[in-house]
C-alpha cells in the first residue's frame, strides 16, 4: 500500500509540474465548453436577408414588418430589380432574399393565392433549410391570422410541442457531447502519454527491475486521472447548470456514477493505447486521431447517428462515447433513472472489461 | 551467490548481439565488462536484469534464475541503466524517496549505505534531477540503485559522459560499496577504469575475448612494447605503417605503441629507417602494455 501511495504521489508531482498537461487537464475543458456553448450553435439569430418587394402594398409591408420584428432576421438590403439578387448573394451580403410578386396583396384577396419566393444561399445547406423553415413559419402564422374569421372545412392543425428542450437550445445538445469528448480525451490521452513517457525516458526500465507489479504501475498511473477527471466532470456540469441553464432533471448521483464508469472506460482505453505505442508522439496521435475524431463525428454528438449510412451506424456501436451520450442526455434532459439506461451502462462496463483484459495481456513485463 | 552466465546468446534479427557468452562473477567481486560501443554490454545487462530473454543459455543472479525467478531478481538487484533514467521533473530528494518507497524501504533505513555518495549531492536535494550536472546525475542514479540494499549491483556505463574528477570519485565509491559485500558488475568503454576492477572481461562484437584480472590480462601481451615519438606524429604513423618489420602500431597519446616482428628488436635500424623518412626528435623506449594494448591486440 505504501508503495502504491508513493507511486501516486510521484504521478501528482508529474502532473502539477508539467504546465502543458495541466493546461490540457483544466484549461481545455473550460475553453471547449464555453466555445461550444456560446459560439457554435445551430440556432439562427440576426440572419441578414434582402427584400425585393415588387408589390409594395399593405400586405407585403405587413409581412416585411413581421419578419424584421423577429429576432431571427435583420433586413439589410432592399433591392428593386430581380437582376441584382445574384450580385448581392455573390457579395455574401445576405443569406436569403424574399421576393414578393407584383400585386401581391390584390392577388391574395381576389385570387385567394399570392406568391412569395424565398431564395436562400445554400452554400451552407443546414443554414439554408433552417432559414427557409423559419420564414415559412412566419408566413404561415400570418396566413392563420388572416383566416381567423373564416371557417375552412377539413383543416389539419398540427400542434407541435418540443419536449425536453422546448426552446431548441443547441447548448442542450452540446453539453452532453462536450462532457463526453473532454472526459474521453483527458482520460485516454493523458494516461497513454504518461505511461509512454516512462518508456521513452527509460524510467520504465527501472520500474520493471523493481518489485512493483504491473497492475500496481497501471493503477498508480490511472488513479490520479480518475480523481482529476471527476473534478473535470463536476466543473462541466456546474458550468452547464449555472452558465447555460441546462437542467439536470435526473439524479445527480446517477450522473456521477455513470461518469465515473465512463472515465474508467476511457482510462482503460488509454492504457490499451500505451501498450501499443512506444513514444509519447504515437500515443498522442492515436488518441487524437483514433479517439477524438470518432468521438466527435460518430457518437451522435454533432451528427445524428440515424441519418448516417449503414456502415457508419454499425461502427458507431463500438464507440464508447455514443453510449455515454445517450446516458447523459437521458439523465440530464429527460430525467430518466437507471432502469432506462441499463443497456448502455452494461455495454460500457463490457467495453471496459475488454480493454482492461487486452491491456493486461499486452502489458510487457520485459523490454521488447 | 554472485552471477553465473552460461552459453548466453542473443540476436536482434540478423545481428548477433551476444554469441555464446559464459563467465561467472564471484560474490563480492567488482567485475568489469570492458568493450567498445555496440559490443553487447547493454544487452547482457538487460538479460541479467530480466529485461530481455536470451535466445539460448542460462544465467543466475544472486542464486536466482533470470527466467523463472525474475521476480526475486527484481527484488534483490540494483540497476543503473546506461541512459540517465530518473525522473527529471522530480527533485533529488523526491527521486531517492520514490525509489526507496517502491522497494518497500526508507532513506533512513539504508542511509549508511548511500551516505558517502548522497552527502555530495545533498546540498542540491531540492534541485530537479534534470538540472543536475552529469557527475551529480550519476551519483544520484547510483544512490537510487543502492537505496534498497541490493545484493548485486548492475552499472551500465556509469561514467560515460562524466568528467575525470567525478569518474575517479565514482570508482572510489564502488570500491567502498564492494567492501560492504555487494557484488558489482560494471561496464565501461574506458580502458583505464578496467584496472580498478578485480577481474575484467574484454568483450567485442558479442564475443568475450579474455577474462582475467587486469594484471594477468596485461601480462598476456605477447610482445615487448615500445613507445615511439617524433616531431611529426602523422609522418611517424605513416612511416611505421610502411616499415617491413612492423607487427602492430597503435597511437597512444603523444606516443605510438609499437611492436616488432623481430625478437629482439633492432632499435638502431628502426631509428635509421625513421631518420631516413625525414623524422627528427626520434625517441624509442620500452614500455609496459596497458589493457587497451591487450584489447587492441586481441581484437585484431
Amino acid at each position: 500500500m505504501k508503495r502504491f501511495v508513493g507511486f501516486v504521489r510521484k504521478e501528482f508531482y508529474h502532473i502539477f509540474r508539467d504546465k502543458r498537461s495541466l493546461f490540457i487537464l483544466f484549461g481545455m475543458p473550460i475553453a471547449q465548453i464555453l466555445l461550444f456553448g456560446f459560439a457554435i450553435t445551430n440556432e439562427i439569430n440576426n440572419v441578414d436577408i434582402g427584400i425585393l418587394d415588387q408589390a409594395n402594398d399593405v400586405t407585403s409591408k405587413e409581412i416585411i414588418n413581421k419578419i424584421s420584428a423577429s429576432k431571427h432576421f435583420s433586413i439589410v438590403d432592399i433591392i428593386h430589380q430581380e437582376s441584382s439578387i445574384e450580385s448581392i448573394f455573390k457579395k455574401g451580403k445576405v443569406k436569403a432574399v424574399l421576393q414578393f410578386e407584383n400585386n401581391f396583396g390584390n392577388n391574395l384577396i381576389k385570387e385567394k393565392q399570392a406568391n412569395v419566393q424565398v431564395l436562400t444561399d445554400a452554400t451552407d445547406p443546414n443554414m439554408a433549410s433552417t432559414i427557409s423553415n423559419y420564414i415559412s413559419s412566419i408566413l404561415k402564422k400570418y396566413q392563420q391570422e388572416l383566416n381567423e374569421n373564416i371557417s375552412i372545412d377539413y383543416q389539419i392543425m398540427p400542434q407541435s410541442r418540443m419536449v425536453y428542450n422546448a426552446e431548441l437550445k443547441s447548448v442542450y445538445m452540446f453539453v452532453p457531447g462536450i462532457m463526453t469528448v473532454i472526459l474521453m480525451l483527458v482520460s485516454a490521452m493523458m494516461t497513454s502519454i504518461s505511461i509512454t513517457r516512462e518508456k521513452e525516458q527509460g524510467t520504465m526500465e527501472i520500474l520493471l527491475v523493481s518489485p512493483l507489479k504491473p497492475f500496481q504501475v497501471i493503477i498508480g498511473k490511472v488513479f490520479p486521472y480518475i480523481f482529476l477527471s471527476v473534478i473535470n466532470a463536476v466543473v462541466i456540469v456546474l458550468l452547464s447548470i449555472f452558465v447555460f441553464n441546462v437542467p439536470v432533471n435526473g439524479s445527480l448521483f446517477l450522473l456521477g456514477i455513470e461518469s465515473v464508469l465512463f472515465i474508467i472506460t476511457s482510462l482503460a482505453l488509454g492504457i490499451l493505447i500505451s501498450t501499443i505505442s512506444a513514444t509519447q508522439q504515437t500515443a498522442m496521435m492515436i488518441s487524437l486521431m483514433g479517439l477524438m475524431l470518432p468521438t466527435i463525428l460518430l457518437s451522435g454528438f454533432i451528427f445524428p447517428i440515424s441519418s448516417m449510412p449503414l456502415p457508419l451506424q454499425v461502427i458507431s456501436n463500438i464507440i464508447p462515447a455514443k453510449w455515454f451520450i445517450i446516458i447523459v442526455k437521458g439523465i440530464m434532459l429527460k430525467g430518466i433513472g437507471i432502469g432506462f439506461v441499463l443497456k448502455e451502462t452494461f455495454i460500457l462496463l463490457l467495453m471496459t472489461l475488454v480493454f482492461i483484459g487486452v491491456s493486461v495481456k499486452k502489458y510487457k513485463i520485459r523490454l521488447e | 551467490m554472485g552471477i553465473t552466465i552460461s552459453n548466453i546468446s542473443k540476436s536482434y534479427g540478423e545481428i548477433n548481439a551476444l554469441s555464446d557468452i559464459s563467465f561467472d562473477v564471484k560474490p563480492g567481486e567488482l567485475f568489469g565488462l570492458i568493450g567498445p560501443d555496440g559490443a553487447g554490454k547493454t544487452t547482457l545487462f538487460r538479460i541479467l536484469t530480466t529485461l530481455l530473454i536470451a535466445d539460448n543459455g542460462q544465467a543466475t543472479v544472486a542464486g536466482y534464475d533470470v527466467l523463472n525467478d525474475y521476480k526475486s531478481i527484481r527484488n534483490s538487484v540494483g540497476y543503473m541503466p546506461g541512459r540517465f533514467s530518473l525522473y527529471q521533473d522530480l527533485t533529488v530528494e523526491e527521486n531517492l524517496n520514490f525509489f526507496a518507497t517502491i522497494f518497500g524501504t526508507t532513506i533512513e533505513e539504508n542511509y549508511d549505505l548511500v551516505k558517502d555518495i548522497y552527502v555530495q549531492i545533498e546540498p542540491f536535494k531540492n534541485r530537479r534531477a534534470g538540472k543536475l550536472s552529469g557527475g551529480m546525475k550519476q551519483k544520484l542514479a547510483l544512490s537510487c540503485a543502492l537505496i534498497h540494499k541490493p545484493k548485486v549491483l548492475f552499472l551500465d556505463e556509469p561514467t560515460t559522459g562524466v568528467d575525470p574528477v567525478s569518474r575517479k570519485e565514482f570508482w572510489e565509491m564502488l570500491k567502498r560499496l564492494q567492501k560492504k559485500g555487494i557484488t558489482i558488475l560494471v561496464s565501461t568503454p574506458y580502458m583505464d577504469e578496467a584496472a580498478l576492477c578485480d577481474r575484467i572481461a574484454l568483450i567485442q562484437n558479442g564475443n568475450i575475448l579474455e577474462i582475467d584480472t587486469p594484471n594477468a590480462i596485461v601480462s598476456h601481451f605477447p610482445k615487448p612494447l615500445y613507445n615511439i615519438s617524433a616531431h611529426n606524429m602523422y609522418n611517424l604513423i605513416e612511416s611505421l605503417t610502411n616499415y617491413e618489420h612492423t607487427y602492430s602500431i597503435f597511437p597512444f597519446g603523444e606516443f605510438v605503441h609499437y611492436t616488432d616482428k623481430r625478437d629482439p628488436i633492432d632499435k638502431a635500424s628502426l631509428k635509421t629507417y625513421l631518420e631516413f623518412q625525414g623524422l627528427t626528435d626520434i625517441k624509442i623506449e620500452k614500455t609496459q602494455p596497458t589493457i587497451e594494448d591487450t584489447f587492441m591486440e586481441l581484437a585484431k
